[in-house]
């Protein structure tokens, strides 16, 4: 019998030829190869359980997607132009929005990641880069435009890199648990905001008492629009900087010293000590570091196209846990975790503000965006089911064939 | 041979993914023998005793006992065919007596319910005496020494009914005391008509007590040879599969000033258990010292205070003269200390690094690794590909991950980022633990040739041939004290009292 070559089997690799060891020892390859077949498929399946739950509440999955993909602006890239008065154009500038934002908490759950921490409490780091960076882009109103604007960002960053700094300090000095005490930061934060920013706060707004809001941002203090209308959420500088943290971040691990200490670190703590790197050292700094992606994205986002933050806006949120699901469908890369932002971005615009649809209520749909997140997260701590199924359907490939 | 063959095993094959284990294996014991099955790490050794205990289903091939054809399922079966198994790792509750531990799953009962205590003490005695193995049925697991557990494992299994008995490795957790003592009960069984399989990667034991050798090399039958006419060169080529140069080849040291002196130190463990009490030597340059001692005695303690990865108590370490108390690890590298781990895979090496990466673990930070902080990969690269060719580590190339190496080759990779820092003090904490022969010559000469460099080596094992055959002074470790020092000739006896503290254990 020839090998199959059907539409469904895609060749086999020379490497997964050469693979003859465990199921485990074959996972640790294609996670070292960077492989790509498993995130995917985890994805796929995600997608495919979602459009169950669709099918289930009585609504065409098919025709679900398709304007989810729509809302998105994914449709653009079949009909491409750059009037962002159209619907296509428009919806793609937002999902590029939500991308930056995902790209930079992504970024900080990977980081702490690669050194072995689970850094839960990106939201919360967000949170503070947010409040600073509406802080300081509604003082100082006579400065310059770039140094306020700088300095914003800058803050936003400090703010993220301390907020989570305290949770590495702990975990560094008295073992405190770095998952306990960064969901503890994350209320801590929530409960900041809301005095903040609630009534009588100190960043309250100075011309209406009445409302629990910030004050705007100054129009110096914005960040410069490259495509589409300032007053329209168009999409802001920001969205280059998130690109090159991602180059920064794989600079970072793979070509300095800092990040030859972050990996030992992460894979054998107790060799990295034998070599003379100080466990705590790095346990701080990564966590610090993390916070500082996360403070980033809270600064880029309040300069970049919120201007203000509510208290009410404060429970909604939830860019930073979503940033958990990127960097795990990422695998922990820098391209993983770019490609990933874009997935979830896509469907965390394409579900609520984009969806024009007759086929699923726009509730129903939101939600569609946080079970397929659930599910990812499951499916990529369930690695060895997915790869089984796959190796299994292989094999029955085969024998239908033989 | 007597021709009263209880066990045959033909032609047993079993693979694990990837490897096989046992390819046609053949293996059989009469009765009344002992018969020793010799092989390196990985041999097949174990696989094929745990499929004829039950715990492993061979793929193919059958297996005989006292001419009938039988199939294991289970270690139940097994016990119940009359085989019994003493595991490297004794499976005793240690909160529980001797005599309960034996009886233990086969309880001798009272009244229909309740256990007969004195019932089976009874037993256990009987048993005890005809076989000359002493132990009190009454006395607590935890509370006796490791050789007397042993002896309860042994007894275990003949309280069950055992006439084959299967011993893995008994006497690496024993004082060569311990072990002759051992030898005598094999003795008395093998007296009593029982038979005995003895699995050793030990050539001078198993020439010491085995009728018959079967070597196993790579899950293959190599030979199986009478103990008369069997050499150990003979054994090792067998087990190697080429010529091994058993002994070290080494010219007297030539020591010169003091490298490395330790005073007065005091130690504690985790626990915050005094684990070092007062220990004081000196190491000088061109010379091996050697410390001995069962494992446990504060040997790991010891070195991590030396290296800087454990604070010490009191006491001081001075490294060519050089004040180091409390220094961070990083600190005595720089003073120039080396330090061959005793745990190779979970403290010498990052598994998931490369090669390359593994052997800049030290410098990583240093030109020409990196400047500035900025990392050169193709540096660390050519620096690999340097001392992979040097000290001939095999398997693979400086991009290769250190997990992926066998275990010999693994701690090549230690000792050449180690040797090459030019150290001078090197620590080698059990050098050669779980190595084949090959592997244990290769790192024994490069040892003999780096003390001739004029290097300070300290030799920390748990081996007391390698201490012996390694060592220029030997230091014998004790509770945490020095309770033997020797330059010159000594006895195997004479360390051996002093690894138990002199004293003996009652017998």
């Amino acid at each position: 019998m020839t090998e199959p070559t059907g539409p469904n089997l895609p060749p086999e690799s020379p490497e997964e030829a050469a693979a003859t060891g465990t199921l485990a020892s074959r996972i640790s390859l294609r996670q070292r190869s960077g492989g790509i077949v498993v995130p995917v498929l985890t994805a796929v399946v995600a997608f495919l359980l979602g459009g169950a739950v669709v099918a289930a509440t009585g609504h065409n999955p098919l025709r679900t997607y398709n304007d989810i993909f729509n809302g998105a602006g994914l449709n653009w890239f079949a009909h491409p132009t750059t009037d962002t008065a159209l619907t296509a154009p428009y919806n793609l500038s937002q999902t590029l929005l939500q991308t930056t934002t995902l790209i930079l908490t992504g970024l900080a759950v990977a980081f702490a990641f690669r050194c072995g921490l689970f850094n839960i409490g990106g939201q919360g780091q967000y949170f503070v880069g947010l409040f600073v960076a509406n802080w300081i882009g509604t003082s100082w109103v006579t400065m310059a435009s770039g140094p306020h604007i700088l300095i914003g960002i800058l803050a936003a960053a400090a703010a993220g890199a301390i907020w989570a700094g305290i949770a590495g300090f702990l975990k560094a000095t008295v073992g405190a648990h770095e998952v306990i005490s960064t969901i503890m930061l994350n209320w801590i934060a929530i409960w900041v905001g809301t005095y903040l920013f609630g009534k009588g706060g100190p960043l309250q707004n100075s011309q209406n008492s009445a409302v629990p809001i910030s004050n705007d941002v100054v129009d110096k203090a914005r960040l410069p629009v490259f495509w589409g209308d300032q007053v329209l959420q168009g999409v802001h500088i920001g969205f280059f900087i998130a690109l090159a943290a991602l180059v920064v971040f794989w600079l970072v691990l793979n070509r300095t010293t800092l990040g030859y200490e972050v990996r030992a670190v992460g894979f054998n703590p107790e060799a990295a000590a034998y070599g003379g790197i100080s466990v705590s050292k790095n346990v701080i700094r990564a966590m610090a570091i993390s916070g500082a992606f996360a403070g980033l994205a809270g600064g880029l986002d309040m300069l970049g196209y919120l201007y203000r933050i509510g208290v009410s806006d404060i429970p909604v949120s939830a860019v930073g846990f979503l940033g958990i699901a990127v960097a795990l469908l990422g695998r922990n890369t820098a391209v993983g975790v770019g490609l990933g932002a874009f997935l979830f971005g896509a469907l965390l615009f394409g579900t609520t503000h984009g969806l024009q649809s007759g086929a699923i209520d726009p509730q129903l749909a939101s939600n569609l965006t946080y079970i397929i997140q659930g599910l990812i997260v499951l499916f990529v701590g369930a690695d060895i089911l997915i790869l089984y199924l796959w190796n299994t359907r292989r094999r029955l490939w085969r024998k239908a064939q033989a | 041979m007597p021709e009263d063959i209880v066990l045959e095993m033909r032609g047993i094959t079993k693979e694990f993914p990837g490897i096989v284990a046992n390819d046609h294996v053949s293996f059989e014991l009469a009765r009344g023998e002992v018969h020793a099955l010799l092989g390196e790490n990985g041999a097949g050794k174990s696989t094929l005793m745990n499929i004829l205990y039950g715990l492993y289903k061979a793929d193919a091939g059958e297996i005989v006992l006292r001419g009938k054809p039988v199939t294991f399922t289970s270690a139940k079966d097994a016990i119940e065919a009359g085989i019994g198994m003493v595991h490297q790792h004794f499976m005793l509750i240690p909160v529980m007596t001797v005599a309960e531990n034996i009886v233990l799953g086969n309880e001798p009962v009272r009244e229909g319910l309740l256990l007969d205590e004195a019932g089976a003490e009874q037993r256990v005695r009987e048993l005890s005496h005809q076989f000359g193995l002493a132990v009190d049925p009454s006395a607590l697991v935890s509370q006796i020494t490791v050789g007397q557990q042993q002896r309860v494992e042994i007894l275990k299994a003949l309280y069950r009914g055992a006439d084959v008995l299967i011993l893995d490795e008994p006497t690496a957790v024993l004082t060569p005391q311990e072990a002759s003592e051992l030898f005598g009960i094999i003795r008395s069984l093998q007296a009593d008509g029982k038979s005995i399989i003895f699995i050793s990667h030990k050539l001078n034991e198993v020439l010491e007590i085995a009728d018959r050798i079967t070597v196993l090399r790579r899950g293959k039958t190599i030979e199986t040879v009478l103990r008369e006419g069997a050499t150990q060169e003979s054994l090792a080529k067998a087990m190697v599969g080429r010529e091994v140069l058993l002994r070290v080849d080494k010219p007297p040291a030539q020591p010169g000033e003091t490298l490395l002196e330790v005073e007065d130190l005091h130690v504690v463990d985790d626990r915050g258990i005094e684990k070092v009490s007062g220990v004081s030597f000196a190491v000088r340059a061109g010379e091996i010292v050697g410390i001995a001692g069962v494992d446990g005695n504060g040997q790991s303690e010891l070195i991590d205070a030396i290296t800087g990865l454990r604070r010490l108590q009191s006491g001081a370490v001075r490294v060519a003269g050089r004040e180091c108390v409390h220094a961070s690890p990083r600190q005595m590298l720089d003073a120039g200390v080396g330090h061959i781990p005793e745990d190779r895979q979970r403290r010498g090496l990052v598994l998931e690094f490369t090669i390359a990466e593994n052997i800049a673990l030290h410098d990583y930070a240093e030109p020409p690794d990196a400047k500035w902080g900025w990392l050169f990969p193709s540096r660390l690269v050519e620096r690999a590909r340097v001392l992979i060719k040097q000290f001939d580590v095999r398997g693979g190339g400086p991009l290769t991950r250190a997990g992926g190496l066998s275990g010999g080759n693994q701690q090549k990779v230690v000792a050449a980022r180690e040797i090459a820092r030019d150290p001078k003090v090197l620590i080698a904490a059990q050098p050669t633990r779980g190595l084949d022969v090959g592997a244990i010559e290769y790192l024994h000469r490069r040892l003999v040739e780096e003390r001739d460099e004029g290097r300070a080596i300290l030799l920390i094992s748990l081996e007391l041939d390698e201490i012996l055959s390694l060592s220029d002074r030997i230091l014998v470790l004790y509770e945490g004290r020095i309770a033997g020092e020797h330059e010159g000739e000594v006895s195997e006896e004479q360390i051996g009292l002093e690894m138990l503290g002199g004293r003996r254990e009652a017998a």
